[in-house]
This record gives C-alpha cells, sequence and structure tokens, in this order.
C-alpha cells in the first residue's frame, strides 16, 4: 500500500483524525478500490465513525502491492494522532504526507515531507484484523434532516462541554429541538439543570420528520464529527430511526438496537452522498447493526482535469453511526413558544 | 409566589453576567432573595463553608426593563430559593447575543429558575435556548439567617489596594503555607504575611488611605501605626480576590483583631460583603 497526500488535503486527513480520535482509541486503516478508510468503534460499541477517502484526494493511491491483499491494520489512535497532533504545524510546514506499510519490519509508516528539506517518518506497529464494518443503510431510516456544520455547531453550543447525551427531537411548529438528556439514575438529591435549544426548520436544509419524533444520543462523539465538519465547511445528514417504525430483519440477537442515528455528509455543492462499500461480516466480527444490504451508487465526485491531482474540493466522505443503547426514549420535547 | 423579569439592553445583560460570575467564583450554592426593589445572592456562614460568608445586593431596576414578583405572601412579600451559583452563570453565559433574556420561578416537576433566551442570528431565523435551574425554595423559618448582615465593630478599616497586585501576591504565598497573616493600621499600612519553619513573607502595602473613623472609644486613642492582626486560611482569601474580575468602584478591608476579616466591596451598582473567620 502506497498513499501520498499534498498540500491543503494533509491538514484535512488531520482533522479526520482529530475528529476519530474523539471516538475511539484504536484507528482501523483500510485500503479498498473506494479509497483510503479510516474507521473507529467506541469502547462500548455504541459509536462507529468512518472517513472515506477517494483516490482522488491522494497524489498518488496505491491500495496493495499488484498480487497481494490489501492490508488490513489496526493501529493504536494515541500513536497515529501523534503524527498529526498540531493543525497549525501541519499547514505551515508539511508538504506531502506519505503513509505506506514496509512489510520487512511489519510497521506502518507515516512520512512528513516538510519545508526546508525535514521530513519525519514515523514507523507505526499495528495489527493485522478483520475488516471493521458496520452495515447500515441511511435509505431504511424514516427521518432526515440536513443543515450546514455550522447551524449544528451553534445548536450544541449552548450545552456544558461535560454533558454526555442530549435528546434531539421536533417540537410543535416544526422546530427542531435540542435537549440535555439526564440519566434517571443519577442521584436525585442534586438535580442538574436541563437545556434546551430551539430551533426553527428554516435553518435546515432539509427536514422529513414528524413532530414528536425524538433520538437521544452521546453528544461528546456528535461534537467530534462536528469539528471536523464545521472545519470543512459543509452540510450534515442526519438519518434516523425511532423505536418500532423501521422493522428490522435481524440475523443477530442484539436486542440492544431500540434505534440508532447515523450522520454523514454529503460532498460539497452536491447533492448526492456515497454510501461505504458493502462488505460481508467476516466471520468472528462483532455485529454492529442488522445486516440490510446496502444499496450501492456510488456518485461521481469533481474531477479535475490533470488525472493525480487531488481537486481542490475533494473532500472524504464522514460517516458517524450512533447507538444510543438499550433504555427508554425521554417522551418527545415539550413544544416552545418561537 | 410568583418572579417574571426580562433583560433586553446588552449592556444590563452582559453586567448581570459579570454579577453572576462573581457569585458563582464565591459560593458554590447560594441563595437568592428577591425583593421589590432588590436582588440579593447570599451565602450564609457554615461550619460545611468554613464559616465564609457573602451578601450581594443589587437594584434591580438597573438591570430589568420588566420586573414582577409576589412573595409567599402580603406581609412576607419575598422569595428566597437556592441554587447552585455555576448553573446561573452558565444559563447566562450562553446569552451573550441575545435580543432578550427572561427569567422566571417555574414548577416543571420540582421547582425551577427558568432562563429563557431568544437569540440573535444572522438569518432572521429564531432561535430559543432555556435553561432550567433546579432550585430549593427556602421556607419562612430559615429566613432569619439570611438577612443582611451587620458591619462589624472592626478595630481598623482600611481601603484595599489594587486587588490584581494583592491576588498574584498572595497566589505565590499560597505555595508557602496556607497560614495568611492579614495586618493593617489606621495609617494606611496593609501588610499580608506567611511563615513557615524556613522562610517569613511578608508583602507591605503604603498609602493606602483609611476611611474616616466612626467616633468609637475603642479606636479612639489607638495609635495610627499601630498594626492589627486576623490570622486567616490563605484558600479563602484566594477564592474570595479570584471572584473579583474587575477592580471594584469601592474596596474597604475591616479587621477584627484575632476575629475575622469583613471586605465591603462596591462594583458599579453592585455591593458585596464577604466575611472570613479567623483560623481558630
Amino acid at each position: 500500500m502506497k498513499c501520498l497526500v499534498a498540500g491543503g488535503n494533509v491538514k484535512v486527513l488531520g482533522k479526520a483524525v482529530h475528529s476519530l480520535s474523539r471516538i475511539g482509541d484504536e484507528l482501523y486503516l483500510e485500503p479498498l478500490e473506494d479509497g483510503l478508510s479510516l474507521r473507529t468503534v467506541n469502547s462500548s460499541r455504541s459509536a462507529y465513525a468512518c472517513f472515506l477517502f477517494s483516490p482522488l484526494f491522494f497524489q498518488l493511491y496505491q491500495a496493495a502491492t499488484p498480487g497481494q491483499d490489501p492490508p488490513r491494520c489496526k493501529i493504536l489512535m494515541k500513536s497515529f494522532l501523534s503524527v498529526f497532533r498540531s493543525p497549525v504545524m501541519l499547514e505551515k510546514t508539511v508538504e506531502k504526507c506519505c503513509i505506506s506499510i514496509n512489510e520487512r519490519s511489519s510497521r506502518l509508516v507515516v512520512q512528513l515531507h516538510c519545508k526546508y528539506g525535514v521530513r519525519k517518518t514515523h514507523n507505526l506497529s499495528f495489527q493485522d484484523c478483520e475488516s471493521l464494518q458496520a452495515v447500515f443503510d441511511p435509505a431504511s431510516c424514516p427521518h432526515v434532516l440536513r443543515a450546514p456544520a455550522k447551524v449544528l455547531g451553534e445548536a450544541v453550543l449552548p450545552f456544558p462541554p461535560a454533558l454526555a447525551e442530549v435528546t434531539l427531537g421536533i417540537g410543535r411548529g416544526r422546530r427542531v429541538i435540542l435537549r440535555s438528556y439526564q440519566d434517571e439514575e443519577a442521584d436525585s438529591t442534586v438535580k442538574a439543570m436541563v437545556t434546551e435549544m430551539s430551533i426553527g426548520e428554516e435553518d435546515f436544509q432539509q427536514l422529513q420528520a414528524q413532530e414528536g419524533v425524538a433520538i437521544t444520543f452521546c453528544l461528546k462523539e456528535f461534537r467530534g464529527l462536528l469539528s471536523f465538519a464545521e472545519s470543512a465547511n459543509l452540510s450534515l445528514s442526519i438519518h434516523f430511526d425511532t423505536p418500532g417504525s423501521t422493522p428490522h430483519l435481524d440475523d443477530f440477537a442484539s436486542d440492544d438496537i431500540d434505534s440508532y442515528m447515523i450522520a454523514m455528509e454529503t460532498t460539497v455543492g452536491s447533492e448526492s452522498s456515497r454510501t461505504l462499500p458493502s462488505t460481508s461480516l467476516s466471520p468472528g466480527l462483532q455485529p454492529l447493526c442488522h445486516s440490510e444490504e446496502e444499496e450501492e451508487d456510488e456518485a461521481e465526485a469533481e474531477l479535475s482535469t490533470v488525472p493525480g491531482t487531488p481537486p481542490a474540493q475533494e473532500v472524504p466522505l464522514p460517516v458517524l453511526w450512533l447507538h444510543p443503547g438499550p433504555r427508554t426514549l425521554p417522551a418527545a420535547p415539550q413544544p416552545r413558544a418561537g | 409566589m410568583k418572579f417574571r423579569a426580562k433583560i433586553v439592553d446588552p449592556a444590563c445583560l452582559n453586567h448581570f453576567t459579570r454579577v453572576s460570575c462573581m457569585v458563582a467564583k464565591l459560593a458554590r450554592a447560594c441563595t437568592l432573595r428577591i425583593r421589590p426593589q432588590k436582588l440579593n445572592f447570599i451565602l450564609a456562614d457554615t461550619a460545611a463553608g468554613g464559616g465564609v460568608s457573602m451578601w450581594c445586593e443589587l437594584p434591580q431596576e438597573n438591570f430589568f426593563s420588566e420586573f414582577q414578583m409576589e412573595g409567599v405572601s402580603e406581609e412576607s412579600n419575598e422569595i428566597y430559593v437556592e441554587l447552585t451559583s455555576e448553573n446561573l452563570f452558565r444559563a447566562l453565559k450562553t446569552a451573550q447575543n441575545a435580543r432578550s433574556l427572561k427569567v422566571k420561578l417555574t414548577n416543571k416537576h420540582f421547582p425551577c429558575l427558568t432562563v429563557s433566551v431568544e437569540l440573535s442570528s444572522a438569518s432572521n431565523s429564531s432561535r430559543m435556548v432555556t435553561h432550567d435551574i433546579p432550585v430549593k425554595v427556602i421556607p419562612r423559618k430559615l429566613w432569619k439567617n439570611l438577612q443582611e448582615p451587620t458591619v462589624p465593630d472592626s478595630d481598623v478599616s482600611i481601603y484595599l489596594p489594587v486587588l490584581k497586585t494583592m491576588k498574584s501576591v498572595v497566589e505565590k504565598m499560597k505555595n508557602i503555607s496556607n497560614h495568611l497573616i492579614i495586618e493593617a493600621n489606621l495609617n494606611g499600612d496593609l501588610n499580608l504575611k506567611i511563615e513557615s519553619e524556613l522562610v517569613c513573607v511578608t508583602t507591605h502595602f503604603k498609602d493606602l488611605g483609611n476611611p474616616p473613623l466612626a467616633p468609637k472609644a475603642s479606636t479612639q486613642d489607638r495609635d495610627p501605626e499601630q498594626m492589627v492582626e486576623v490570622h486567616v486560611d490563605i484558600r479563602k482569601f484566594l477564592q474570595f480576590l479570584a471572584g473579583q474580575q474587575v477592580n471594584p468602584t469601592k474596596a474597604v478591608c475591616n479587621v477584627v483583631s484575632h476575629r475575622m476579616v469583613h471586605f465591603d466591596l462596591l462594583h458599579e451598582d453592585v455591593a458585596l460583603q464577604y466575611f472570613i473567620p479567623a483560623l481558630s
């Protein structure tokens, strides 16, 4: 495997890694034909995130040495993040970033070509692993919201940074409501402040959900994706489901799943969204979701005229999949006078 | 019991937020006392709090464009509620670019102080943030502990130097000892002293000036050079200084020899009194 990232895309890669580091402690790196995928899952397996960098993102993209299988690596997130620790430094001094695998020493080599002839080489040890795959189908989610990341960033601003969970729902008058979620088992003598943010429908590019639907999810992980989306100035699509609204064809005895939420991004300026390639689950892999077939429809990204040069607007496709876990959802948010 | 108030002026909102920030730094939990003309933030001295107490008063009409309250009864037209100070500050902080802010007492499964903020947003869309701050209503029988403290009969009364200077000095002293000696005289001299086995550090402030003396026998024939001292926990003093983000309009320190130190501050129209007991 050999990938070369150049120019401003190095910073984008760095930001993606920062975003993933807010979710999981291990990074799964897998070069696919569709692009380089960086994935992670959190320790309780309730959040999964994936960034897919299409080949056009790279100046050079070679998924596998000819004749060999593409590698699948699991790396400590801390190690990989340390390469991209400072976004400022990446922007100012790094000209190119080369990611490759050194077969002999079994190391993932990340080499930063910096200004003034400085070259920083990081040799990271990795584990071979199975493909980390969450199979899901956003099209099966009945509810969709889409808004610029900036709007969602402003929406979560009033909540304390330490807040674990938040409920998103549609209130009266088609207002989108975010409310801090408090675990009912918590010490009831010390009640916590409840914060609620209400945003009008007009701030959303798409709002396909009925009044009264709501979903509770982990805010910390969501913020990780949001910070990436804000820095890249993108829109965020949120697809979600509520208990009982979608019949699940479950092979797996995952009775944890009441509902789930997918936050996906679309490419800049285009209406189409790319989905992850469907991969059958390897045996022994922990299932993260039900096994519905994915619809495959690769939309064409904008092509630049010079092959091999990443187009300026090429961005990875990030996906964050959040699974709220076994609990009953709170009552639909109270409507507020607008 | 009813309470409903509104702030529309950004400067007033800013000022109120700063007051709430100061209160949050001085007391984790405090009592909010609501009267027709005044609002108070009160921390009564308790063993748990280490004997520190605070009394903050502000005239409501300098902040609120609308203010309506109905106390517990007609004769006792007051409301006393206890809340976590940090919550109020956090709620107000989110209102920095607000068109308006409303505060009211509500009951949503439990009594709350609800802060509703109408945010101004570029795209002309309406955004509202609501914070429900849980409060505990304080019964009338406990009100007597929450009255305005009497200014103590102090041995020395002196104006304080610039608080920021004192804070930076005391912060360094904290690393040496927790036992701080505050001494002052009627000649405008204030000393902050700490002692350890190896070292003794004193910072001298001179020419601070003393407020005019009330005619009292005890102080009449005192030598103005004579120092009066009180020993306090340095952390409590630091906590008091940490709450003062801006240098106050007026700052007086009253020392009761070996008993307590009392600070009397005025931040524009907000009055603050803070008591630190002597170390036993």
